[in-house]
Order: C-alpha cells, then sequence, then structure tokens
C-alpha cells in the first residue's frame, strides 16, 4: 500500500524561527492518522504547510504521489485535501447554508453535486440543517466546529485535516466530534487529526506521531503509543495519576 | 410636502450617483483593507470619457444610433474603460506594494489620485466642461404637482437596476459569498480554493467600472464637470461608505441613498451654503452612536 500523503524532511520557519526542523510522515489511504502536541509544537503549522498556506523551505510534501511544494493554497482542494483549521473559523457573518457552499466553491457550477454533497453533511449534522439561515457567528461552539467539519466535507476530499476539533468544547459535545470523525473515516476518507487530547485522538486514530518543539519525538501504532511510558506521563496524565497513588 | 418630495427626488437622484460611487470604495476596502483614495478620480475620468464619446463622436452616434443609443454607448464605454483602468491602477500601483504594508498602499492611493487628476487635467483642459445638452430630451413631468424631470427617471432606473445588479451578485451568488469570505479571512477563504487575485480582479474591474458609469450620469444630470470632481464625489462618497458601514455592501447602498436625500433636504429647509454641514453632521451624530455604521455588524466569533 502506497501512502496517500507523504512527507519528507519538512522544515518551516517564520521569519528565522524554526517552527517544525525536519519532519517526516505518512498518512495511508483509509487511515486515521494522529498528530499529538503541547500548546506551540508546530502541529498547526505542520497542516498549514500541508494546504499551502505556508512557504516550505525545504523538503517535500507529496500527495497520491505529486508533489505539493509551491501549489498554492487554493489548488490543494482540488487535489483532494480539505483542511478544517484551529479555531474553527467559520465565516460570521454568512449563513450557515452559504459557509457549507463555500466549502464547495470549486464545484459551485454544478448545482447537484453541491446541494448532493449539502444533504450528506445535513445527514451527519441535522442541526445545521435547521440553522442553515442563520448567521454562523451566532452558532454555539459546537454547532460552529460541526460546521466547519461539514464545510471541509463540501470539497468530497480524499483526505480531511482537523486542527483541534476538540478545542474548548464540553465533554459530551467532544465524544460526540470524535464519532462524528470516526463516521467520516468509515466512508474512506483518510483523516490527518491534530489534538491536544491524546486520550480521545489515540482512541480513534491507527496511528500517531508525538511533535515536541518542531521535531517528531516518538512514532508508533495507537496502542503501542497508549502503553509508552513517556507518552502517559507527558500526555495521558500519567504522571499526575503517579502522584496520587 | 411639495418641497419636501421634490427634494426627495433630488436627493435619490444624486444619492444614487453616490451609492454607485461608494460601492468601489466599499468592496475594495473590504477585502484589501485598503482605501482606494483613486477611486474618485477613476470616476471623474468616467465621466471624461462619455464626454468625449458624447461631443467628439456625437454625430456619429446620434445619427446611427440614435439619442438613447449615444447615452447607452456613453456609458459602456465609460464602464468598460474604467473598469480596465480600475485593473491596471491594481496591478501597477498597488500590487507591488502590498507586501510593504498598508500604509505604503494609500500613499500609493494618494499619488494615483493626484496623477489621474493632474492626467484629465492635461488632455481635456482645466476649465469646466460641459455635456452636450440633448442626450436625453428636456422634459418634465407633473404627477401630483410633483415635477420629475425624464433624465431622472432615467438615472433613477438605471442606478436601481446597477445596485440591485450588484446587490444580487454579492448577496446572492456563491461567487459574491466567496468576496465576503476573503474579506473576512483570507487564508480560510484560500482553504476553500477561492483564488485571491481571481476576487481582486472581479473588485477592481466592477467598482471603478460602476463609478465610471455613475461619472456619465452626473456628467449628464448636472452637464458641467471639471477635472476636480473626483475628489468632491469621492469625499461624499466615502463618507457614504462610512455612514452605511464600510466593507458592507448593502451599507454602501443605503449611505450613499441617505447621504443624498440629507443633503437636499439640508440645502431646502437650512440653506444651501450649509448642506455639507448638515450632511457631515449627521454623519459624526450616527458614528457617535454606531460607530461602525448604519449596517456595520460585528458578530463576536464564539470560541
Ligand atoms: N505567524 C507566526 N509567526 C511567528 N511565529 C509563529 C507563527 N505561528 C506560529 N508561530 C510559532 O511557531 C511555533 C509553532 O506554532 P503552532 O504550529 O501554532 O503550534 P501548535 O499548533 O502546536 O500549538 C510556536 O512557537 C509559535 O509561537
Ligand atoms: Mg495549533
Amino acid at each position: 500500500m502506497s501512502a496517500l500523503l507523504k512527507i519528507n524532511n519538512l522544515h518551516i520557519f517564520y521569519g528565522s524561527i524554526e517552527a517544525l526542523k525536519g519532519i517526516s510522515l505518512e498518512v495511508n489511504e483509509g487511515e486515521i492518522v494522529t498528530v499529538l502536541g503541547a500548546n506551540g509544537a508546530g502541529k498547526s503549522t505542520l497542516l498549514r504547510a500541508i494546504s499551502g498556506l505556508l512557504p516550505i523551505k525545504k523538503g517535500k510534501i507529496e500527495f497520491e504521489e505529486k508533489e505539493l511544494n509551491n501549489v498554492p493554497a487554493f489548488e490543494i482542494v482540488m487535489r483532494g485535501i480539505s483542511h478544517v483549521p484551529e479555531g474553527r473559523k467559520v465565516f460570521a457573518t454568512l449563513t450557515v447554508e452559504e459557509n457549507l457552499n463555500l466549502g464547495a466553491f470549486t464545484d459551485r457550477k454544478n448545482a447537484k453535486l453541491v446541494s448532493e454533497r449539502k444533504e450528506r453533511v445535513y445527514n451527519l449534522f441535522p442541526i445545521l440543517e435547521k440553522r442553515k439561515n442563520q448567521l454562523s457567528g451566532t452558532l454555539s461552539g459546537g454547532e460552529q466546529q460541526m460546521l466547519a467539519i461539514g464545510r471541509g466535507l463540501m470539497s468530497n476530499p480524499r483526505m480531511l485535516l482537523l486542527d483541534e476539533p476538540s478545542l474548548g468544547l464540553a465533554p459530551l459535545l467532544v465524544k460526540q466530534i470524535f464519532k462524528i470523525i470516526y463516521e467520516i473515516n468509515s466512508q474512506g476518507i483518510a483523516i490527518l487529526l491534530v489534538e491536544q487530547n491524546a486520550r480521545k485522538a489515540l482512541g480513534i486514530a491507527h496511528r500517531g506521531y508525538i511533535l515536541e518543539t518542531g521535531n517528531i519525538s516518538i512514532s508508533g501504532l495507537s496502542p503501542e503509543l497508549k502503553n509508552n511510558k513517556k507518552v502517559q506521563e507527558a500526555y495521558l496524565g500519567g504522571a499526575a495519576l503517579k502522584k496520587i497513588k | 410636502m411639495r418641497i419636501f418630495l421634490e427634494q426627495m427626488i433630488n436627493g435619490l437622484t444624486i444619492g444614487s450617483f453616490y451609492a454607485l460611487i461608494a460601492l468601489g470604495y466599499s468592496m475594495v476596502y473590504g477585502v484589501m483593507k485598503l482605501i482606494n483614495f483613486a477611486h474618485g478620480d477613476l470616476f471623474a475620468l468616467g465621466s471624461y470619457l462619455g464626454f468625449t464619446l458624447l461631443v467628439w463622436g456625437n454625430a456619429y452616434v446620434t445619427t446611427n444610433f440614435g439619442l438613447a443609443g449615444g447615452m447607452i454607448a456613453a456609458m459602456l464605454i465609460a464602464a468598460i474603460g474604467i473598469g480596465m483602468a480600475g485593473i491596471l491602477v491594481e496591478r501597477i500601483a498597488y500590487r507591488p506594494i502590498y507586501p510593504a504594508g498598508r500604509l505604503p498602499a494609500v500613499v500609493s492611493a494618494l499619488g494615483v489620485s493626484i496623477f489621474l487628476e493632474n492626467m484629465i487635467m492635461v488632455i481635456w483642459g482645466p476649465r469646466y466642461q460641459a455635456y452636450p445638452v440633448n442626450v436625453v430630451p428636456t422634459v418634465r413631468f407633473e404627477i401630483g404637482g410633483i415635477h420629475i424631470t425624464l433624465l431622472q427617471i432615467i438615472i433613477l432606473i438605471l442606478s436601481f437596476i446597477l445596485l440591485a445588479f450588484l446587490y444580487y451578485i454579492i448577496q446572492k451568488t456563491t461567487f459574491g459569498a466567496a468576496i465576503r469570505a476573503s474579506a473576512l479571512d483570507r487564508d480560510t477563504a484560500a482553504l476553500m480554493g477561492i483564488n485571491i487575485n481571481t476576487v481582486i480582479f472581479f473588485i477592481f474591474a466592477l467598482g471603478p467600472a460602476l463609478g465610471g458609469t455613475a461619472g456619465v450620469m452626473v456628467g449628464m444630470y448636472y452637464r458641467q464637470i471639471s477635472f476636480t470632481m473626483g475628489w468632491n464625489y469621492g469625499l461624499k462618497a466615502f463618507t457614504a461608505t462610512i455612514l452605511g458601514g464600510i466593507g458592507n455592501i448593502p451599507g454602501a447602498m443605503v449611505g450613499g441613498l441617505l447621504l443624498g436625500i440629507f443633503e437636499m433636504l439640508g440645502s431646502a429647509y437650512i440653506s444651501t451654503a450649509y448642506k455639507d454641514v448638515f450632511v457631515f453632521l449627521i454623519l459624526i451624530l450616527v458614528l457617535i452612536f454606531r460607530p461602525r455604521g448604519l449596517l456595520g455588524e460585528k458578530i463576536a466569533e464564539k470560541v
């Protein structure tokens, strides 16, 4: 099986600050892969580099064996990658439906296709259909996250990049969002999931990488990571547990 | 009451000029966060293009296409010519400067404004020029004691069609939503597959095209045009943009129409000399109580 997304020795800079210091990772067809790391580790930088929002200084990103370096962001989505950014980033003064339509912007001339995809999103998130004429800025945090994911699905991607979808959501909503991510994946969409909620992320991911200040320190299958001492201590609250004991 | 209604009609007429010009300021500001100071002078250039066609080509156009044909041809030429000029200004004066930040682009905009104003003066001369009298026959109607000219009716209908057309594009189509999205968050818009350069091209063509058309309307309405008209109308239209809420398309339309009405009511009931004082007083009051303008809104993003 060849990798769907293949990143080799990726370096990303903000001015003179090196945010990613030579990262390599792969996502295979049909997989959920998670990238875990603390605040500022470089998780969002990784996703923004993949989707063409940041210039690549060194290294290579390939998707379906085609190079993505120097492909502008607005073309990446046509290649089959959809990025759901950190903090939802819904277009607040646009309605829910307009947000969804923009998710299918590159297919906007095909009205039938767009409305079929919208139906699918509404099936996945029935609340969005109820709110479709509401300005998206007036939605609750959880609803905005659903809209952001739904909007990401509107381009019919092969792969979804999710940046901290559980951020700031109540536990019940987090559970629901992760269930839906699992469901999306079972429809054949590969997922690269960036999270700080390691327990939940490893619960649904096949494999994972640990990102520490721009470097990948540990990687492996989810069960391996869950049993890894370092991972337990740093990301699964292991240290805290031991103290209580 | 009769005076009031007639002033309302006059106000709506000049208000529709302001609204058409204001849209250009508002669209460019929305997407680029740049006040395109050259926009007023593009409007003036449109007025002169129309003038040139009607005066120099008058015999040809009117014999071949009739009076209405001459008017429509002048507006089309102004719309197309100024639309292209708008794109050119963006390419030459703004695009190379964006990386340097917002302030240099504003200075460049001022430079283009001065350049265009002087260019108009050099080509067409420093004196007033007069649009031909016969573009639209001087017919006056009386409806219930209220006077309205044929030209006013034409201007009101045409402006209404143009405003409705733009409203539809911006508020009702997916491409319009893409423009509004690019104004809100350019990176996220790119993630949707929106090419910002296409959006920029579109706003720098459409805004000036509407402004150029308004230039021909102003020429036909007042008949006198001068190379400084870009500043006068530009300032009023910019005020209208702020009044309605900058970056907001329906706001620019409402702001323009209201400004025209305020101005005419002010000159009828207060004094012609102080009409601008009245207009800016209202602007100040609106900004004190609604700093975002009448239709400007901000919905806090929930985290
Ligand atoms: N626009 C930026 N300019 C400069 N530094 C940045 C910028 N965005 C992120 N960084 C820095 O890059 C590093 C990685 O940030 P980020 O990818 O956002 O981390 P994470 O998503 O893992 O929290 C941090 O040190 C952050 O301060
Ligand atoms: Mg982040």
